[in-house]
């Protein structure tokens, strides 16, 4: 049997609601709904479900979902071995053995015909059939899915399907108020509340021109990146330089925008 | 010789004789400039004066050259150096021996503008040459043999120097004196237009090759910072700056957008006396400096009533309103106050004569910069403590206009003196150059009602002008110069008439045996979307069949084949593809060993690639083009990448007719702009065409050729690939020129209908 506690989230992650959204997820935990999570890149969603599992104290298994992926890569396969082939669980067969919280990162990447796989473990049927092993798994009672996706950049090739959409209660979410974030930031990093406000400020000079040269503003993520820098002794423009516009951007008329927003709030 | 009215003094009078002039204008100036000369120039220099200006009184151009360069002289050799003289002087014989003898005295009038710009001797000689490269090129001859008219430019060139060396720099110059010797050369009338800045082209090429930071460049920078930083988003139209020397233009936004000068230069603030530290603010900096100004004002600002103040009142509250706004743009960007603070003047504070002079607009700007800067030195009451209460105001929030006015009002009636209505006012160091004129901040209550009507006429009477859409303006290569002429090709697009399109069903009819062999093609074609590759060492999924005849390698002690998984590839299909079809007069002609016309075949031809494309389902367009001169490209549309291939297409199709010329280049970059819009992994543009590029205002053949290789390597950058098919069969001579590799001659037009789409197939597979 699969080590339970290695899946456990041991300290508490820090998330700092912005709704309801804590008291919401128990209720669908509760009755054991499949969620969905969606927003932009950045914004809180992967540590929304790692908190979700520290709060209810369930184990987490998390899965980077990406183009290649099959579904043997979800469900398990045989492996070969010295006397023959061996069938190895995936992480999705080992979170319904163990009563884990299964959570699928960017599912959308994943092929449609990869995603169709989930579907008897989100209706009421709750089971997974392992044709090729010719089992079929009952999922444990404490057993969820959770699914993120980011609406926003994905081509238009990429969205589920809508029998894969109607399994799932959805949460949307995104960069927090101006204030919430400042507030991040600095329980994350430790950075004073002023310098905090001015980087959400940059972030948000970005996320304006979002659809107009940059696909996806600076995130929450980012952010947090330019705070740790800073918090580390990195001079303040050259970290906000180097953690907020060098990635997001190759544009050089975008780069000497931000730049100049960079100057232009650091006096 | 005749002896001068004024008395030459006695120690002066071995230089008079070694000038040995006769002209009495010169005797009478002769003293006061030697007098000079000796003050400024070492002996060598005073001697090499008095030679050089001896000979320019010998030289039977009468007394304006020496006049000009006796008192000039002095002056100029402190700024490029005495030694600079030798090339001067042998730039002046070249002018005398040549045609161009009457254009030295501007030549002299323009030298000491020019040392001014130019104050070095290698500039200057820089600037010489390109002079001399103009003179030469443009001095005609009769039979090749002498130079005999004189260069129609050089003159004109002379006259406007001062504003060609304020707005570019010397490669700019030699850029622009270049365009205008091409193109001008055998046009006197036109070429004096040209050198003088009366023709258009002239100030557009020169608007080009300005120094600086250019507003057409830094549109979309600038934009960006609007909406990044302020949310904001307006027209930016430029207005000309170069061509107003009297009354400089301001920035100011109304309806219609938001007007900047069209360039800023950098701007460089004097260092303060002993120090090294210059404060430079980069052009773009002073665009968004006078932005966020501006901004400023739409975000915070609200219009008020100005019929009860009285001019002063106005001003005042223009200047305290403009503080206003930018100390609430401060506070949101505290980064913006060293560029506002080094573009804003800083008056001294007693610079101002009161008793002599108004001083309304010097308080204003003292009052202003106290404002922006805390550290200011001002000690006049009123200043202070209006700086103080404005700040008091501010502390409270945003305040408002109309609480600024009230303060400005204030400060209006506190400091009024007698000599405010004099009529010389202070200027020196009062102009803000980053803030806009104020237009906005205004209501009259009359004449008010009045500006809506004649706004509303203005509207009607455009809506009924409006009729086809605007021509588009493209640029053509000029391949003797390595530059692109600006807005040279005006390009008009309509849809093309329309036709029966039963006869475009006939033509597929025709060629039924074509089209159910090309079915099977496209079949093959049409994308799978998965492929399975096999014998993959990593891969998704264990290939059974592999796997096990591994095993049983290994079991019986065989070395097994590790590649046992295979994975899975997608084979989609994203290809969106252009169609443009030369349509000139040469495709009336019958073709070779046919008795149809090329206009006929390339019909039939277009007619069964546009149903197999269709067939196929990529996104798909078909336009027509010919030119007549480059003032008249047309672009006819047959088909759209949003239209299917139905009845409109196809009796625009049956309508096709050839005339007028090939100009390929512009009808090339107009079609890329639609390809490029579609959204697909390849793009692709067909070439229909018969012939070599040409058109009848087109002398030399070349130019439309490297115009349209041009065309082709702009059209790769935007990750086009153009792709031509030529029914001239003598096309080898210049297609590869053109399109590199990327060619097909079908010899046997005849066959045209069948390799089309076959040709379409092979390059898409």
């Amino acid at each position: 049997m699969t080590n339970k506690d290695q899946y456990k989230v041991g300290k508490e992650p820090f998330y700092q609601a912005q709704g309801d959204e804590v008291t919401l997820y128990e209720a669908a935990y509760a009755a054991r709904l499949p969620v969905m999570v969606k927003g932009p890149t950045g914004c809180g969603k992967s540590r929304f479900v790692e908190y979700m599992a520290w709060k209810l104290n369930k184990p987490l298994i998390t899965v980077a979902c990406n183009e290649d992926m099959t579904a043997s890569d979800l469900v398990g396969r045989y492996l070969l071995d010295a006397n023959g082939t061996r069938w190895l669980d995936g992480p999705l067969t080992t979170a319904a053995r163990i009563g884990a919280i299964c959570y699928l990162d960017e599912i959308v990447e994943a092929r449609q015909d990869t995603t169709v796989v989930i579907h008897p473990l989100t209706d009421h049927r709750r089971t997974l059939p392992l044709d090729k092993k010719g089992e079929l798994i009952e999922a444990h009672p404490d057993f969820q899915l959770v699914i993120s996706y980011n609406p926003g950049y994905q081509s238009l090739m990429k969205d589920l399907k809508q029998s894969t959409k109607q399994r799932f209660v959805g949460f949307d979410f995104d960069y927090p108020t101006a204030s919430i974030e400042a507030g991040i930031l600095a329980k994350e990093t430790g950075v004073e509340i002023g310098l905090a406000a001015q980087l959400v400020k940059i972030g948000q000079t970005a996320r304006n021109l979002k659809g107009h040269g940059l696909d996806e503003g600076i995130s929450t993520r980012l952010l947090v990146y330019a705070a740790t820098l800073i918090k580390g002794g990195v001079e303040v423009k050259a970290a906000c330089r180097m953690a907020l516009v060098r990635p997001i951007t190759d544009d050089a008329d975008i780069r000497d925008t931000l730049d100049h927003a960079i100057a232009a709030t650091f006096a | 010789m005749t002896t001068p009215i004024v008395e030459i003094p006695a120690e002066l009078q071995s230089y008079w004789n070694n000038l040995d002039c006769g002209f009495p204008r010169v005797g009478e100036v002769f003293p006061v400039c030697m007098q000079r000369a000796l003050a400024s120039l070492s002996n060598q220099g005073v001697e090499a004066y008095i030679e050089q200006a001896r000979f320019l009184g010998k030289m039977g151009r009468g007394a304006e050259p020496i006049l000009i360069f006796l008192e000039a002289w002095p002056e100029i050799a402190k700024s490029v150096g005495e030694d600079t003289l030798q090339d001067i002087m042998l730039f002046i014989r070249k002018m005398w021996k040549s045609p161009n003898g009457k254009a030295i005295v501007p030549f002299l009038q323009s030298l000491p503008v020019t040392a001014r710009r130019l104050p070095s001797r290698d500039q200057l000689s820089d600037y010489l040459s390109i002079a001399l490269d103009l003179m030469e090129r443009t001095t005609g001859s009769v039979h090749g043999i002498h130079q005999t008219f004189p260069s129609p430019g050089l003159p004109e060139m002379y006259k406007q120097i001062q504003v060609l060396l304020s707005q570019l720099s010397l490669a700019g110059l030699k850029k622009w004196v270049d365009y205008g010797v091409r193109f001008y050369e055998d046009h006197p009338e036109r070429q004096i237009e040209y050198f003088s800045l009366q023709s258009a082209d002239s100030r557009a090429v020169m608007q080009r090759e300005r120094h600086g930071t250019l507003l057409v460049d830094s549109d979309r920078k600038l934009s960006m910072y609007m909406r990044g930083l302020w949310q904001d988003e307006e027209m930016l139209i430029p207005y000309s700056s170069a061509f107003d020397e009297l009354r400089k233009p301001m920035p100011y936004y109304d309806k219609l957008g938001i007007r900047l000068p069209d360039v800023y230069d950098d701007f460089v603030l004097p260092s303060p006396a002993g120090t090294d530290t210059q404060v430079r603010v980069a052009g773009i900096d002073r665009y968004r400096a006078t932005l966020a100004h501006i901004i400023g004002h739409r975000r915070w600002g609200k219009a008020i009533f100005a019929d009860n103040m009285s001019p002063f009142q106005r001003m005042a509250v223009e200047a305290l309103e403009d503080s206003r706004v930018e100390y609430l743009a401060m506070r949101e960007y505290p980064g913006l106050r060293p560029i506002f603070a080094a573009l804003h003047p800083i008056p001294a504070e007693d610079a101002c004569d009161n008793t002599k002079e108004s001083g309304v607009r010097h308080r204003l700007t003292m009052l202003s910069r106290a404002i922006l800067d805390a550290n200011h030195t001002y000690k006049n009451v009123h200043i202070i403590e209006f700086a103080r209460r404005f700040h008091e105001l501010m502390q409270q929030g945003e305040s408002s206009t109309q609480e600024i006015a009230e303060l400005a009002i204030t400060f209006v009636a506190r400091t009024r003196l007698q000599s405010d209505n004099l009529p010389k006012t202070h200027f020196k160091d009062t102009e803000i150059g980053y803030r806009d004129d104020n237009r906005h901040m205004w209501n009259f209550m009359e004449e008010d009602d009045e500006g809506e009507v004649v706004d509303q006429n203005r509207k009607v009477e455009s809506g009924e002008e409006l009729k086809g859409l605007p021509p588009r303006h493209y640029h053509e290569w000029d391949y003797n110069s390595q530059s692109y002429r600006p807005d040279w090709v005006s390009v008009y697009e309509g849809l093309h008439p329309q036709g029966n399109p039963l006869d475009i069903d006939k033509l597929l009819e025709k060629h039924a045996g074509l089209a159910k062999r090309l079915k099977k093609m496209l079949d093959l074609l049409k994308p799978q979307d998965k492929v399975r590759i096999r014998y993959q060492e990593e891969g998704s999924e264990l290939d059974l069949d592999v796997a096990i005849r591994s095993l049983i390698d290994y079991k019986s002690g065989a070395q097994p084949d590790t590649r046992i998984n295979m994975s899975h590839r997608n084979d989609g299909r994203n290809i969106a593809v252009m169609l443009l079809l030369d349509l000139s007069e040469s495709l009336n002609e019958k073709a070779a060993g046919s008795q149809q016309t090329i206009l006929e075949l390339s019909q039939e031809a277009v007619t069964i690639l546009g149903w197999a494309v269709e067939k196929l389902g990529d996104p798909f367009a078909i336009a027509g083009f010919h030119s007549n001169t480059r003032h008249d490209v047309r672009y006819l549309h047959i088909k759209g990448y949003a239209e299917h291939w139905d009845d409109g297409v196809k009796s625009r199709l049956a309508a096709m007719e050839a005339s007028y010329s090939t100009r390929m280049g512009a009808a090339m970059r107009h079609a890329a702009h639609y390809l490029e819009q579609q959204q697909a992994d390849k793009k692709l543009m067909l070439i229909l065409t018969d012939g070599e590029p040409a058109d009848i205002d087109s002398k030399d053949g070349r130019i439309l050729i490297e115009d349209a290789r041009q065309a082709v390597k702009e059209l790769d950058q935007q990750g086009i690939y153009s792709y031509c098919i030529n029914l001239d069969p003598k096309a080898d001579e210049y297609v590869s020129d053109i399109f590199g590799k990327q060619y097909t001659i079908v010899d046997n037009v005849a066959q045209l209908p069948e390799r089309l789409p076959e040709l379409f197939i092979s390059l898409t597979k």
